[in-house]
């Protein structure tokens, strides 16, 4: 039989250098957010974050194993029992979870905590990958075959918005990625972009200016698109398009003054104008930013960043790495980073595209999504482009429940893609 | 058809990756703001203030030096003070004190060091160091305070302060920082640049909480503090002292200068004050004092106060004279027809005895001659354009002009041209007959004792002078200068100096001044009696000794003495004495000056007559009790503005 032959002749080298390559970065980095110049202790003294960090980065290497001696139909076939797992686990936590930081969502393992949370990404892409390996499910056509998608993302959503792990939850929208590519209607993302860009749009000008552009463009397009694409039609559309966006902008208006809390609002807020508040909600944004700049070209030096290390930048090992980088490796080493994660993230496109099963192509999706969508919240908010929100960049933020999550997510894909050569289409 | 979907997918996030890097390379490379210097709150620069310049007398001995104080500093949040009653006792402050400060420096930060008593002495600081070491949050930063070996030189020396606001605004490059202090007049102000030295700059971290935590990269980038460079000046610290001690009881100056270099040996601004005064943490309280005294302590007299000449100024008049040959040697003229009037003496038949008696009509026809040389028949455009000669061969005495020392404020002075009359009496207007009071140094003339010190000077040079100035070396190679290296001449020949020169020696001998000759030296001087509107004539001296190798040029100003025999001549030639041989014989004449109290004649501005002063009083240094604050208990400061400069 062919799956005599090692894994390793099989499995994609290319990522898992990548993966060891962040995980050594990410390791070095955290020891230099905790290294304290006066006490000097040693990168791999279980006292400090470095040295926890290397211990779950072995863990996970045994985990990997496990995973990659574990038969490929495993996950296919469990897909199911695992997301009830951890939906079951979501639920024990809300009862016998610990509160850290405002948030219960963890369990309490010896002297170890576990977040389910971080887990419910792998259980939620195994089960979507499995409901949509049915070939008689349609994306395009039915619009009842995606209740079930809805169904199979909200449920784990509202347990963990229950913990109150906001961050894990908006996580969640990296779904629309595999869904679009399966099939979904472009108009979808398109209107979340628009959308998106609407609120920004009418928190930073005058709603009525907005409103009056938008009838402007209306009007042009109404105006130019018979003469354009030489067909009539679309004025009714047009203009219902148009009095929808007015509709959001002030929508949104009254939603960011009626609805959100003071404190979301103000996160809002921050990433459009960080110097608004420069001691409170400002200060993290502003402090990284600080970092990252400081560091210029070439940085200042390994284990000679000041900002960090000196506590001007909050959660500097966990969401806040980044700014370690790009404090003391500057633009050099930044830019490495965001090219390990763009290749990383492309090389796991290139593999799913090349899947011969359903299942493992709109898997190899979930995870290309879910990695990119943390790195790009992740890193957007350190450098002041996105708002705040506590998500850890994947591979590099110390946290043994992330490592965990993160590296049993990409090497359940990798053992899928090696076993590839020899498995059948199915559609 | 959805495979396609892929490249949408794989160009969104290359296209997010773009913008991420662009963002990168503009936060890091492109944005100055963001970099180390400008922003960095974890490095901060702190300044290493150097030790000021000392400065040094002639004879190589110690005036200004700098005496190591003690700032005591409060951590707020670290304070631990379990008995506060005792606390306050050991500090020697009040309960009330403890609390305001206390409340000021938290109300500045609590993590970070505030000033809570200032400039403590080191005996304070012995003393209260091994209690300190109970109460936590307390820590001593090492500062410096100028200190004078003697009290005296106050206004030449000058003193430094906290920089003032506009100071601080109106510096051309941004050099000094708030709390910095600065010479504010005098030598201190002058070479400040010279003295301050040049700064240290130490980069250290700090954590959120402003929190010390060691040099930055291990002090690469550090430079140490340079102290600043010494000054030595030809001023004689004892015989300084001795004009000093003349001098109480007197509103004046003395000023003498050696001829050959023109070092300034001794300057004397009566009443002065002791400079340690300005250099303790009561300056303010003290400043105010010495602000408020009426007989102006701090206006530096020497180089700013005005006078008429009076008779001294013959001397310059009989130099023009023979220079420009209207008289001879030999020129003898009498009492007759002369509006000026004069005193009873013997025939003046020469130069020297004009000189010798200080004869007024002599040099009423001196420059008279001087004036109408030209033989212009209109004697009013003779008068314009005799006056503008005359003008330009006494400006090349120094007079009416700034001679350049090396002292802020220097005043001008007036000296009289053709422009200055036209605009009293209109062009052509005036003649000889309006203007001879200039003849015998009254009139519109004004002079500082500065500027008749350096006359005394250029007689004895015969013909030319060096700018007066304090300090002839700055720092170790004891670098002059340039300026005071020009030999300035005044275009009279040494001959035209024998007449004049020999009428001093006999006004000291047998003249004006006779009363106060001292024995062994010949001494060339005459006097002066400076008629102005308040009170009493302004005593005035001018000599120099010894005559056949001249080391000292004198001047000495007594406001409201009279006649210039009666007090300027007899300190002058003490002072002359006391230089030369170190000793006094007369110990008489001494006496009679060290007591002679001539301030109870002075008229204050805005009164009518004389204030009566104290004379009882033995040797008031200040002579308007400007008491001193004893600084023997240190004395809270609320002041929160004067951050110690380390972290």
């Amino acid at each position: 039989m062919a799956e005599s032959k090692p894994i390793t002749k099989n499995v994609d080298w290319m990522v898992v250098l990548i993966y060891i390559a962040c995980l050594g970065i990410g390791w070095l980095n955290i020891y230099a957010a905790v290294y304290n110049p006066e006490t000097h202790t040693s990168m791999f003294d279980l006292s400090n974050n470095a040295g926890k960090q290397l211990m779950w980065i072995g863990t996970a290497a045994l985990l990997i194993i496990c995973i990659l001696v574990i038969d490929y139909k495993f996950y296919e076939t469990f897909s199911f029992v695992i997301y009830a797992v951890v939906i079951f686990l979501l639920v024990v936590v809300l009862f016998a979870g610990s509160n850290i930081n405002g948030s219960r969502s963890w369990i309490k393992l010896g002297g170890f905590s576990l977040q389910p949370a971080e887990f419910s990404k792998l259980a939620i892409s195994l089960a979507i990958s499995k409901y949509l390996s049915d070939p008689a499910i349609s994306l395009t056509r039915k619009l009842k075959d995606y209740y079930p998608i809805m169904g199979i993302i909200v449920l784990p959503a509202f347990l963990i918005l229950l913990s109150n792990e906001t961050g894990s939850m908006l996580v969640f929208a990296s779904f629309a990625i595999v869904l679009y590519r399966e099939g979904m209607p472009g108009v979808i993302p398109a209107i979340g972009i628009i959308g998106a860009a609407l609120l920004i749009i009418t928190l930073l000008f005058v709603k009525w200016y907005i409103a009056g552009a938008i009838i402007v463009i209306a009007g042009l397009v109404i105006w130019l698109m018979p003469v354009m694409t030489r067909r009539r039609g679309g004025l009714w559309a047009t203009i219902l398009v148009a009095f929808v966006m007015i509709g959001i902008v002030f929508g949104v208006d009254f939603f960011m003054n009626n609805v959100l809390q003071k404190h979301q609002r103000g996160r809002i807020m921050v990433l459009l104008d960080p110097d608004s508040d420069p001691r409170g909600i400002g200060w993290n944004v502003i402090q990284s930013k600080i970092a990252i700049g400081s560091g210029g070209l070439t940085g200042k030096g390994f284990l000679q960043g000041t900002q960090t290390k000196f506590d001007f930048v909050p959660e500097q090992s966990t969401d806040f790495i980044f700014c370690t980088v790009g404090e003391e490796h500057g633009f050099l080493g930044t830019a490495i980073v965001v090219f390990l994660f763009i290749a990383l993230i492309w090389r796991l496109v290139v593999l799913a595209e090349r899947q011969r099963s359903r299942f493992a192509r709109v898997y190899g999706y979930c995870v290309a999504g879910i990695l990119f969508f943390h790195f790009m919240v992740n890193v957007g908010m350190t450098i002041g482009l996105m708002p705040v929100i506590g998500i850890p960049l994947p591979f590099f933020s110390y946290g043994g429940s992330s490592l965990w999550s993160f590296s049993v997510l990409l090497f359940i894909f990798l053992k899928i893609d090696a076993q590839r050569p020899f498995t059948l289409s199915r559609g | 058809m959805l495979e396609s979907r892929r490249f949408v997918i794989i160009g969104f996030f290359a296209l997010v990756g773009l913008i991420y890097l662009l963002r990168l390379f503009y936060l890091q490379v492109l944005d100055e703001s963001y970099s180390i210097e400008s922003s960095s709150n974890s490095i901060k620069r702190v300044i290493e203030i150097p030790f000021r310049g000392q400065i040094y007398d002639r004879n190589g001995k110690l005036i200004v030096y700098n005496t190591p104080v003690y700032d005591l500093l409060v951590t707020p949040y670290k304070v631990r003070v379990d008995d506060t009653l005792r606390f306050c006792q050991v500090l020697g402050i009040e309960r009330r004190d403890f609390d305001s400060l206390m409340t000021a420096a938290s109300a500045y930060s609590r993590q970070k060091p505030s000033l809570f008593l200032r400039q403590l002495s080191k005996e304070d600081f012995a003393s209260i160091q091994d209690i300190m070491v109970d109460y936590s949050g307390f820590e001593f930063a090492k500062s410096s305070l100028r200190t004078y070996t003697a009290p005296t030189l106050a206004n030449t020396l000058g003193y430094v302060s906290e920089i003032t606001k506009t100071q601080l605004e109106k510096q051309e490059e941004p050099y000094y920082r708030q709390s910095d202090y600065i010479g504010q007049s005098g030598i201190e102000k002058i070479y400040e640049n010279d003295l301050r030295g040049k700064r240290g700059t130490k980069f250290v971290m700090q954590n959120v909480a402003g929190v010390y935590k060691g040099p930055w990269k291990n002090g690469e980038l550090d430079t140490m503090a340079v102290a600043g460079d010494n000054l030595y000046s030809g001023i004689d610290l004892e015989v300084q002292q001795y004009a000093d001690s003349l001098m109480v009881n007197k509103v004046g100056s003395v000023v003498a200068i050696e001829p050959k270099t023109g070092q300034i040996i001794s300057m004397v601004s009566a009443p002065t004050y002791d400079p340690n005064l300005l250099a303790s943490r009561y300056f303010s309280k003290n400043f105010a004092a010495l602000v408020r005294n009426p007989y102006k302590p701090l206006f530096n007299r020497p180089v700013m106060a005005s006078y008429r000449p009076g008779s001294t100024f013959k001397l310059i008049q009989a130099l023009i004279g023979l220079q420009e040959g209207v008289i001879t040697p030999g020129s003898g003229f009498t009492h007759a027809n002369c509006p000026v009037g004069c005193h009873n003496h013997p025939a003046t038949s020469t130069v020297a005895l004009g000189v010798t008696h200080s004869c007024n009509p002599y040099f009423y026809n001196v420059f008279r001659r001087l004036i109408y040389k030209n033989n212009i028949k209109n004697t009013f455009k003779a008068s314009a354009v005799g006056l503008d000669a005359w003008h330009d061969n006494i400006a090349k005495f120094g007079i009416g002009q700034r001679l350049g020392i090396d002292l802020p404020s220097e005043y001008k002075g007036n000296l009289p041209n053709k422009k200055y009359y036209d605009r009293f009496y209109g062009e052509y207007r005036w003649k000889f007959s309006n203007i001879y009071s200039l003849s015998i140094g009254e009139g519109e003339l004004l002079i500082t004792p500065l500027k008749m010190a350096n006359v005394a000077a250029i007689i004895a040079n015969r013909g030319y002078f060096y700018t007066p100035h304090v300090i002839h070396g700055v720092g170790d190679k004891k670098k002059v200068k340039a300026e005071y290296l020009v030999r300035h001449e005044t275009g009279v020949d040494p001959h035209n100096f024998d007449p004049v020169i020999e009428g001093m020696i006999g006004a000291v001998e047998a003249g004006t001044a006779r009363r106060s000759r001292v024995e062994g030296i010949t001494i060339a001087g005459k006097t002066g009696t400076s008629q102005n509107k308040r009170g009493d004539d302004h005593s005035i001296f001018i000599a120099f000794a010894p005559v056949e190798n001249p080391k000292i040029a004198i001047a000495v100003f007594v406001e409201n003495a009279g006649a210039g025999g009666v007090a300027a001549a007899p300190i002058a030639n003490l002072i002359i004495e006391k230089y030369l041989t170190r000793k006094i014989t007369n110990k008489a004449l001494e006496e009679r000056m060290l007591k002679a109290d001539f301030m109870s004649k002075v008229i204050l501005p805005g009164q009518k007559k004389p204030i009566p002063v104290d004379t009882t009083k033995k040797k008031p240094v200040v002579p308007v009790p400007a008491k001193p604050v004893t600084p023997a208990k240190p004395v809270a400061t609320a002041s929160q503005n004067n951050q110690r400069k380390a972290l």
